[in-house]
């Protein structure tokens, strides 16, 4: 029955693994986020203080590799649908016998999959911290639990600016230009607490990622992620369904 | 096998097909044959189950496209026009790809694998990435696609297009091989492509369907005519109006110069009914006094059958 998603997941993750592009945006993702860890760890060395030490340096460092996570994730899912327009391969595969929900899903299984490999790399930083000062692992997991989430929404963001061009440079500058705006609206209260602005900021998963930066793993946050991906994963689907609302009468 | 009824396309306001109606019996291969933008992919595409017609209903293997495309993409192969595959993958990691999606299965999967490449003859080329291979290759990956899975229908866009004439050849040779297991819908704008391939031909302009023969009839109804270039020299007027008189002849157009043709001469190609109008050019030309340069026969061409048919269909209507 999953079959066709197996097959696309297969496709998607050698066109990912077999691509020096992969291993290009983890450098550029390790540097940057190796750099915060780094800035972070003087930070605090140096003007650290308090009883929670711990806790505000994970906080912090989740927080920096947010930011990180959103420069890179469109970099990965900009290519998945809009090569396929540009090629016109999505021709034949939307016409094999697959539903247009496996062709989706086995793309953002690939993309997620490609994204925590990038991530993998960072629990170093934890491992690394672990081995010179023991602290509590509850502190960490909530953290990447929230960065998964955020990633996954980052992809389906993604995927859907990607559905709607065959240009892969207009859906990379789209997501990024999505993704940071999302991000802009958490940092002025006062300019987003009525009106559209303030709906906007409401769904910002930005915003929502906060409570696992804090070490929290709030199930309503979770259920929102989901939902969050839910959602963007029917307008990529009607985006996909769009070749066939021409001309209807 | 594929039956098309009163199938109405429209992109906006352009009408892309207008009320087609014809279909396939099981075996059969059908050329579809029009010139560009005649409506032939927009016909395929609707009957792959990529976009649903305006009105009119397609058949494929007994199943409605609109309401049951799974299980009509199940029984269909598909080698859209201009196939550009993923560059950054081998041929044989493709051929699996498409093998997954079209079969159940390692094992059968493997062997179907197998079996199109060497009925494609791509063996030696299936470890070779896509974005090296060139067109004629490329085309045959198309193809190889087309037949996994084991299709009871085929639609070919252009099979032909953009090949050598030994890749012609094969192309041709394995498509007529498939002939009578397989029901064949190939579309093309080259007649003799079709003729050589195609039991029967449905020819297609500007949406609606101009003629539906066998393809041994449709022969018989080009025959009898003939084009020829002619090259002369003499009152340019003159000229034209003397084989413009001239019993039989339906046409004459007047081409622009070349170099070398002279500066007296002029340029005419003569469209006509009688198959020996070359003897008759020669002798009035001759017997006006004006010089004869070159009289030499233009094979029929596509268009030429377009301008018979519409012709035949103008004076039906009259």
């Amino acid at each position: 029955m999953f079959a066709n998603f197996w097959a696309v997941l297969n496709k998607e993750l050698r066109s990912y693994f077999l691509s020096p592009f992969i291993y290009l945006i983890s450098a550029v993702f390790l540097l940057l986020s190796g750099y915060y860890f780094y800035s972070d760890l003087v930070f605090y060395v140096q003007f650290g203080f308090g009883l929670n030490i711990m806790e505000n340096f994970w906080q912090l460092i989740f927080t920096d590799l947010r930011l990180v996570i959103m420069l890179t994730v469109p970099f990965l899912t900009m290519r998945l649908f809009a090569e396929e327009k540009r090629l016109g391969t999505i021709e034949l595969l939307l016409t094999y016998p697959m539903r247009d929900t496996d062709l989706f899903w086995g793309k953002f299984a690939a993309c997620a999959i490609a994204t925590l490999f990038m991530l993998s790399f960072t629990l170093i930083y934890p491992v690394l911290m672990f081995s010179l000062q023991p602290f509590a692992w509850t502190l960490v997991v909530p953290g990447y639990v929230g960065l998964v989430m955020l990633s996954l929404s980052f992809i389906a963001c993604g995927l859907f600016i990607s559905s709607l061009t065959d240009n892969t440079v207009v859906a990379g500058l789209g997501s990024l230009g999505t993704l940071l705006f999302f991000w802009i609206l958490s940092w002025n209260d006062g300019a987003t607490q009525f009106g559209l602005l303030n709906t906007i900021a409401s769904v910002s998963m930005v915003t929502h990622f906060q409570s696992f930066a804090l070490g929290i793993i709030d199930s309503k946050e979770i259920i929102f992620f989901l939902l969050f991906i839910l959602f963007f994963s029917f307008l990529t689907l009607r985006s996909l369904e769009t070749r066939q609302w021409k001309g209807r009468r | 096998m594929i039956g098309v009824q009163n199938v109405t396309k429209y992109y906006g306001q352009v009408c892309a097909l207008d009320d087609v109606s014809f279909s396939v019996k099981s075996g059969e291969i059908v050329g579809l044959l029009g010139p560009n933008g005649s409506g032939k992919t927009t016909l395929m595409r609707i009957l792959t189950g990529f976009f649903p017609a305006t009105e009119g209903s397609v058949h494929v293997a007994g199943l409605d496209v609109a309401t049951s495309s799974l299980e009509v993409r199940n029984r269909l192969g598909y080698l859209p026009e201009n196939v550009v595959l993923y560059p950054d993958m081998s041929v044989r990691a493709f051929l699996h790809f498409c093998a997954r999606v079209k079969t159940d299965g390692a094992a059968q999967r493997r062997a179907n694998v197998e079996r199109v490449l060497s009925e494609c003859a791509l063996e030696h080329m299936a470890h070779r990435y896509m974005g090296t291979l060139s067109k004629g290759y490329r085309q045959r990956v198309g193809l190889a696609q087309a037949l996994l899975g084991n299709p009871e229908v085929l639609i070919l866009d252009e099979p032909t297009v953009g090949l050598d004439p030994n890749q012609v050849i094969d192309i041709r040779e394995l498509i007529k091989s498939l002939g009578g297991k397989v029901t064949i819908l190939l579309s093309s704008h080259i007649l003799h492509e079709v003729e050589r391939i195609c039991e029967r031909v449905v020819i297609i302009d500007k949406g609606r369907i101009l003629a539906e023969d066998t393809t041994d009839r449709l022969s018989e109804r080009i025959q009898g005519a003939a084009n020829v270039r002619v090259r002369a020299s003499g009152p340019r007027l003159g000229m034209l109006n003397a084989l413009r008189a001239l019993e039989t002849v339906a046409q004459v157009t007047e081409h622009d110069k070349q170099d070398g043709d002279g500066p007296e001469a002029a340029v005419f190609t003569v469209r006509s009914a009688n198959q020996d109008i070359a003897q008759e050019i020669a002798r009035t030309i001759i017997h006006n006094g004006w010089a004869l340069h070159e009289l030499s026969p233009v094979a029929l061409d596509l268009e030429s059958l377009f301008i018979r048919l519409t012709r035949e269909e103008q004076k039906e209507a009259a």
